[in-house]
């Protein structure tokens, strides 16, 4: 029987000392590391290639040619920049995974490193989770007395320092420049692209940023083979990658599984929607990807599928509403979220996202005209491929998809001069529970 | 109030450490600005002077750094800053709720803190702990699964003061089994974490929901997780706060060695 599931990152998380470092080697780990050590960094970097690993922060640029764009041979310091600041709404697998793995994203960031010849990495992580920044300066501490860090790394002459950074609260930092201006002191906000951050990153020097559950795929690729990573998963979308099942279901958690898993598949694993209700509508990857409804059920969740079928893989954010929601306030509050996060940077999307604010919650009021859904509509053509970053395109994404699929529940709220719903009934204790 | 000399040669001491972590000294300032919050509570106008002069920037520099982040507070907050997510999946499981019933039961408006100094609430966005919706925040550690009762339970639990000897403690659900201060919390974003990384929960329930049901089907790797669980786990506590069991507690599978972590190459990985 086909696993379903495939936990190789999430493994270990069971074990009760799996963020030490004694816990993450008895599961196998910083195995990879000598072995990477002994081969050429352009020889890992192949392997990374070959393994067909696609970002895991939302973008699914594929890791190896990625870092196969940083140059060699030049004399400016190069940089790794892992990509810690998971903030995308629904998104949560990250911050789980450094709290019980943290060295496997340790290993990996070392891996990584010699692979494009960086002496220095970052880890920069959103600052609001506290025991995360304990576990990972934890876990760089222990790694430096290991020998795993500093100088000379295993006898190498590989020598690499890693520095936890804790942010402080912007989602715009998670875009990968934005991060980096964020990383120098400043406020966070994107850069002009090209240059990419591959030649002028951190400290205009050559700079790789890659997601945490990109940096931590690579010492089971280094350890287990590129082949028998690309075996799971689809034919463009390889390895396995965590799910995150949340909102209206049985059991919300994480589920590590190949790439290509579909929700049906995922819901069933996990008892359901909560029992007594139906599926709605769901976002595959965290808002800023098109929500999908009951018929998306058995679209392969990779990024061809999601494509396809008019969204995004983004991070496997897969947020579950019944049909208890209003698809009005939920579209809303997310659009507050982007107007609460825009970085003010540029006209598209500081203004759209401030006006599309003002026409949803005129909406949702039931205050609304059809003619304000064609001014919305209007406003989000006016902010897709005009915003300085993704962030704009991102937040149209609920706007749209949600008009596309629920037309009608929009003006329904315009012909009772209200919201149909009751909040009350789609919290969790709404039906006895808890 | 301007800086203390005390409190000035405190801030010297770790500022210089700070700004040689970095091969770039503005790479300091977040973590120079996390240290002023530890030292007063909030960033100061003495705090932004402090850092402009660390790292020879403009006041006016160091001012569009404080007001682009949101957890940089101008003013003082509680000892204990409560933040409830109002992000959508939050919000309609229930986060709603439980920030229109904490504002009413504590009278106060967004990050003003409670007459008594304990205690200040805001709303906050996504904060990556979606599977365990509705969820609550006190300073940066998770509150999982909140209800509009367990979360002014926990605030008057707050201000009632659960660090003093033989009272009630409150623990994260997944985090540190003492909750530290508000400026305890700012220094260690700054860098300096305190002794309790090794303590708290490693995942609950949500977090090991795929790995206890991939057991069950037998499609794990055979992981010597199960001789892990025997071994020593530090200083754990028991509960955090009593709302959940762990997990993982099943296990079933483990026959599927094609996949088995033990087929990996040996190596030479017991270098350390």
């Amino acid at each position: 029987m086909t696993s379903v599931l495939t936990p190789e990152l999430t493994a270990h998380w069971d074990a009760p000392d799996s963020f030490t470092l004694a816990g993450y080697k008895r599961a196998g780990g910083y195995q990879a590391l000598p072995k990477a050590l002994r081969t050429g960094p352009d020889e890992i970097i192949q392997m990374v290639k070959n393994s067909g690993l696609r970002g895991r922060g939302g973008a699914g640029f594929p890791t190896g040619v990625k870092w196969g764009f940083i140059p060699q041979g030049d004399t400016k310091p190069h940089y790794l920049v892992v990509n810690a600041d998971e903030s995308e709404p629904g998104t949560c697998k990250d911050i789980p995974l450094m709290l019980a793995s943290p060295h496997m994203l340790i290993e990996g960031a070392i891996i990584a490193s010699y692979a494009i010849r960086a002496a220095r990495a970052f880890i920069y992580v959103r600052g609001e989770v506290l025991h995360v920044v304990r576990r990972l300066h934890h876990a760089v501490a222990e790694a430096y007395e290991a020998g795993y860090l500093g100088e000379n790394i295993l006898g190498s002459g590989f020598s690499l320092d890693i520095t936890v950074h804790a942010g402080a609260g912007a989602y715009e930092c998670g875009e990968e420049t934005a991060l980096l201006d964020s990383l120098e002191g400043k406020r966070g906000q994107p850069r002009l692209k090209p240059p990419f951050p591959a030649t002028s990153g951190l400290y205009a020097s050559p700079t790789v940023v890659n997601n945490v559950e990109s940096i931590a795929s690579v010492p089971f690729i280094v350890a287990r083979g590129a082949g028998e990573f690309a075996a799971l998963g689809t034919e463009r979308s390889k390895g396995f990658g965590i799910f995150s099942l949340t909102g209206h279901v049985t059991t919300p958690g994480q589920y590590e599984a190949p790439l290509g898993v579909t929700l049906r598949q995922l819901l069933d694993l996990a008892g359901g929607v909560r029992a007594g209700h139906t599926l709605k509508f769901w976002t595959p990857g965290g808002s800023s990807t098109p929500i999908f409804t009951d018929e998306h059920l058995d679209v392969p969740l990779d990024f061809e599928g999601t494509s396809a079928a008019g969204s995004m893989l983004g991070t496997r954010a897969l947020q579950i509403f019944d049909e208890t929601t209003c698809v009005v306030r939920a579209t809303l509050r997310w659009t507050e979220f982007y107007q609460h996060e825009s970085c003010g940077k540029c006209t598209p999307c500081r203004e759209g996202t401030y006006w599309m604010v003002r026409v949803l919650d005129r909406l949702d009021h039931g205050q609304g005209t059809d003619e304000d859904l064609d001014k919305l509509l209007d406003i989000c053509d006016n902010i897709l491929g005009r915003a300085f970053c993704p962030f704009g395109d991102g937040a149209i994404s609920p706007v749209v998809s949600s008009i596309k699929y629920f037309r009608d529940e929009f003006i329904e709220h315009g012909k009772r001069g209200g919201c149909p719903f009751d909040p009350a009934a789609s919290t969790v204790w709404a039906d006895g529970g808890r | 109030m301007p800086l203390s000399d005390e409190a000035r040669a405190r801030l010297d001491a770790d500022a210089g450490e700070i700004i040689g972590r970095y091969p770039h000294s503005r790479s300091a300032l977040l973590p120079l600005l996390h240290l002023v919050q530890a030292e007063e509570g909030y960033v100061s106008d003495d705090g932004i002077a402090y850092c402009a002069d660390r790292l020879g920037l403009s006041e006016a520099e160091v001012t569009a750094v404080v007001s682009f982040y949101t957890m940089y507070k101008r003013r003082p907050v509680g000892d204990y800053h409560v933040g409830v997510c109002t992000n959508t999946l939050c919000a309609i499981m229930g986060g709603d709720q439980i920030l229109a019933d904490l504002r009413e039961h504590l009278g106060v408006g967004d990050d003003r803190p409670t007459p008594d100094g304990k205690v200040s609430l805001e709303h906050v966005e996504c904060n990556a702990a979606c599977d365990y919706a509705p969820v609550v925040m006190v300073n940066w550690e998770f509150f999982d699964d909140m209800t509009p009762a367990s979360a002014r339970a926990l605030v008057d639990g707050l201000r009632a003061g659960h660090d003093i000897d033989g009272f009630e403690i409150i623990a994260p659900s997944r985090g540190a089994p003492r909750l530290v201060t508000w400026k305890e919390a700012a220094r260690i974003l700054a860098g300096f974490p305190d002794d309790q990384a090794t303590a708290g929960h490693t995942a609950g329930r949500a977090t090991l929901a795929g790995l206890r049901i991939a057991k069950e089907h037998g499609w794990t790797p055979d992981t010597p997780a199960a001789a892990a669980e025997a071994a020593p786990a530090g200083d754990r506590p028991q509960d955090g706060g009593g709302r959940r069991t762990g997990a993982g507690a099943k296990r079933g599978g483990g026959e599927n060695t094609a996949r088995g972590r033990d087929e990996q190459s040996a190596g030479d990985g017991s270098t350390s």
